[in-house]
């Protein structure tokens, strides 16, 4: 590239985003005219103009990207985020490591997804598409103004460009934040598809089974980037804050899990409605939920109303900016749900023990968990409005609220997906699962007597409840093949999917049961040479040294962990400096098997060459996060389905008829 | 159904909304001087985390400090740690609040990572917080020798924004 043009790369780069604004702009006027108008040329230019958008927003976040690999530090952004000795790689995840540039990342996902909705709605009817993509504009405007208003990433230092960058805050200079937050976002954006869907058919007046299976495939894909997210940002916070917690309770935390808990309800809400034409006004609600919170989330994150670790620099502006935009997508949505809801009609009926009666407890319980987590979360903020004084809320009010309802939510999932729509009877849900609650709860109560010899009562819970789900999805498998083994790769993607994701979520109970109730740890002074035991375990100090990284220095001990006299792993926990900030990062070593972790932290250094260490030994830790993964290829099975993308205009006009008739 | 149900979502929002405004507002008071700057530090009666020994105001040192309020469950906290204990071996004081926290935790805290406190005030249910309007940990008010609360910093201590609060520290000396 001529020098000259690639120095304009970051102005490129801006009109590129200037040009995706108006593009949007036109994308929420021309196709609803259409739509008003009954005009399907009009309507017919929302896919381009979504795909234009999708384009030029990669372009300009391609430009950052540029400015930050080629080191421009005459970019605002550039010089307070990256330094010349930081590696490539991290120069990259450094376009999203603050504010501006990861608002660039979201509304780049969010004109992807435009993008993909565009592409893969060919069975959809003209009128929904231009309806669905003109509200996806709508957000796209309204955050793309923000971007280019309050937080605009191509700012120049002009004339005098700094020589050198402030760096990446180090906790950010890592593997997991290159994958975390444009994974958390793909879902938080991925939600604003259901969230369209929902208005577009509350519009057009047209809530039917068709739309709830055009909802489906794109709500799941939503919420599997959105369980891969938030699995990330654990498994993040696990190793690099170098303290071996790995959930927090922390605002940000917090405002990644309340829309999970509400997309969760969501795709099983929007199964009965597809299945049984019910539930309808509270899956556009449910819809609405979603998508707010995760807006809700971004908020909180940038405002700076509450403090964490995430929070980006706080900066009033655009707490205000972005308030007024959450004002108008949730006031707005909420105020057309309100006047357009009771035209919704659900017809069919069913029966207090059924599947409908199971998902909707379901879908109550995940509701009343993410309000118990709002509640905590805008507890501190209530409290000192209403002149009460500041506080905060620790991490035992959340588990206090959070796990009880996880161990119904778990005990009615079981019998959930067993229970037929319609009408079922206890007496054949008792018959059918009878031996799976009996085996469960004695293998439950098992646990904790083979595992330390002492009775407890949480593990036995967090146990049983486990293998209760697990066991009732097997006989549940078992029952729908017909106990032919052979059948049972007939039974669908879908099903398979289903199966996957519940067995997941019991593997994830039983990784927290385990870890929160038999992690061992310990604080010691140590000195080379000298050796310490934590259970079953010798760890012995091997030896302290210095290893020099790119763009830091560090402090590193190396242990050697022994058991039963084998030697188990040789573990080299570090504490670097990095040179640009001066800031100190722990860099814990870990042992990871399918059992147990192994954790070495290093502390502070103490007279005589010894060192403070932190040592832990974590059983089960990788299931928390194997859950998840069996839960997102669950959910990938579910959107694989072919029956979502096979021409189904017949097909949907079928249950739509049935449900007048009925 | 009764059709003014459906607006309690709406409702419900305009609340929030309402309440995330106001919290905006009061975000300056955290950024400008806290209310309780120019203040005595507030009275209280309370132990020391490793000592045991019975603490009130007067056991502050007569020196410039700053007071850290910290709990083994703020990931920040972590964060801001090695920062602290670099302070300390410049030879600042740091009187700890160790804030809604397990003591016991605590001391194993202070064991693993170091100990960057003179000593440390036991807040097992906030009193003290309370009283100091503490915000959530970690917070770090700047107190002078007489005891008067000369500034304060919600969020960590880091290089960055000791070099804006080193100024200030230095002219109380």
């Amino acid at each position: 590239m001529n020098a000259e043009v690639a120095m304009m790369v970051p102005e490129f780069g801006q009109l590129a985003l200037i040009i995706a604004l108006v593009l949007a702009a036109m994308q929420v006027v021309i196709p609803l005219v259409g739509v008003q108008s009954g005009r399907e040329w009009l309507m017919a230019y929302a896919r381009p103009l979504a795909a234009g958008q999708a384009v030029f927003l990669m372009v300009s976040l391609l430009a950052l990207t540029y400015a930050f690999v080629t080191d421009d530090f005459s970019v605002v952004y550039v010089a307070t985020n990256s330094n010349t000795q930081l590696p490539t790689p991290y120069k990259i995840s450094a376009v999203w490591g603050a504010h501006e540039g990861s608002l660039l990342l979201w509304v780049t996902m969010l004109g992807a997804w435009g993008l993909a909705v565009a592409w893969f709605s060919r069975t959809l009817p003209l009128d929904m598409v231009a309806r669905v993509l003109s509200i996806m504009g709508m957000v796209s405007v309204g955050f793309i103004l923000f971007t280019v208003h309050t937080s605009n990433p191509f700012e120049r230092h002009l004339p005098s460009a700094p020589l050198e960058g402030a760096d990446l805050n180090p906790l950010l200079q890592d593997f997991g934040l290159i994958v975390h937050p444009p994974t958390l976002y793909m879902g938080y954006v991925g939600l604003s598809v259901a969230f369209a869907f929902a208005l577009a058919a509350l519009m057009s007046g047209r809530l039917d089974a068709a739309w709830a299976r055009w909802s489906r495939p794109w709500t799941t894909a939503a919420w599997v980037f959105l369980t891969l997210g938030i699995a990330l940002g654990s498994w993040w916070a696990y190793y690099e804050l170098g303290w071996g917690g790995w959930w927090f309770w922390d605002p940000v935390e917090n405002a990644s899990l309340m829309p999970w808990l509400v997309a969760t309800a969501l795709m099983h809400s929007l199964a009965v409605t597809e299945k049984r034409g019910l539930f309808k006004s509270w899956t556009v609600l449910l819809a609405i939920f979603a998508f707010s919170l995760s807006l809700l989330g971004t908020f909180l994150v940038r405002s700076g109303v509450l403090t964490s670790v995430h929070a980006f620099a706080s900066d009033p502006d655009r707490g205000v900016f972005i308030l007024a935009l959450l004002g108008i997508c949730v006031g707005g949505s909420l105020l057309l749900y309100a006047i357009k809801a009771p035209t919704v009609a659900s017809v069919g009926r069913y029966q207090w023990v059924s599947r409908e009666s199971a998902l909707l407890v379901n879908n109550l319980l995940l509701l009343v968990s993410a309000f118990a987590i709002l509640l905590g979360t805008l507890y501190p903020l209530v409290h000192d409005f209403m002149g009460l004084g500041k506080l905060s809320v620790g991490a035992a009010w959340f588990n206090t609220m959070f796990v009880p309802l996880s161990v119904l939510l778990a005990l009615v999932m079981g019998i959930g997906s067993m229970s037929r729509w319609k009408s079922d009877a206890f007496s054949r849900l008792g018959q059918e699962l009878k031996w799976a609650c009996l085996a469960a709860i004695l293998l439950g109560a098992a646990v904790p007597l083979l595992a330390s010899g002492e009775w407890n009562w949480q593990v036995v819970m967090g146990m049983s409840v486990s293998f209760w789900l697990i066991g009732a999805t097997l006989v549940d498998v078992w029952k729908k093949s017909r106990g032919q083994l052979a059948r049972i790769p007939k039974l669908g993607v879908s099903f398979h999917g289903m199966v996957l994701a519940h067995v997941g979520v019991a593997i994830s109970i039983i990784g927290v049961t385990m870890v929160s109730n038999y992690s061992l740890e310990k604080a010691v002074k140590i000195a080379p040479g000298e050796s310490t035991e934590l259970g079953s375990y010798r760890f012995e100090f091997a030896e302290a040294g210095h290893i020099e990284g790119p763009n830091y220095v560090s402090d590193a001990t190396r242990f050697k962990v022994w058991r039963d006299d084998k030697l188990m792993e040789v573990l080299t926990a570090e504490k670097r400096r990095y040179n640009a900030s001066g800031q100190i990062m722990t860099e814990a070593a870990i042992d990871v098997s399918l059992f147990r972790d192994v954790y070495v932290s290093m502390g502070e250094e103490l007279p005589d060459g010894a060192w403070g260490m932190r040592l832990q030994v974590k059983p089960y830790m990788r299931w928390v996060w194997l859950g998840a993964i069996f839960m997102s290829i669950g959910g990938l099975l579910a959107v694989m389905d072919k029956r979502y993308r096979a021409r189904q205009h017949k097909r949907a006009a079928a249950p739509a008829a049935k449900e007048a008739v009925a | 159904m009764m059709r003014w149900l459906l607006f309690i979502p709406l409702a419900l929002a305009l609340a929030l909304g309402v309440l995330f405004w106001i919290g905006l507002g009061k975000e300056d008071k955290d950024v400008l001087p806290s209310p309780l700057v120019g203040q005595p530090f507030p009275a209280f009666n309370a132990v020391a985390l490793l000592t045991d020994e019975a603490l009130d105001q007067s056991s502050l040192p007569a020196k410039p400090m700053l007071v850290n309020v910290w709990a083994t469950w703020c990931p920040t906290c972590k964060a801001e740690h090695a920062f602290l204990n670099q302070l300390a071996k410049q030879g600042i004081t740091i009187v700890g609040i160790n804030y809604k926290d397990d003591s016991a935790k605590a001391r194993e805290w202070l064991k693993a990572f170091g100990d960057p406190y003179a000593f440390n005030i036991v807040d097992p249910d906030g009193k003290l917080g309370l009283e100091l309007g503490v915000y959530g940990a970690p917070e770090t008010f700047l107190v002078d020798s007489q005891g008067i609360i000369r500034g304060k910093h919600v969020g960590d201590l880091n290089t960055r924004v000791w070099q804006t609060l080193q100024p200030q520290f230095e002219a109380m000396k």
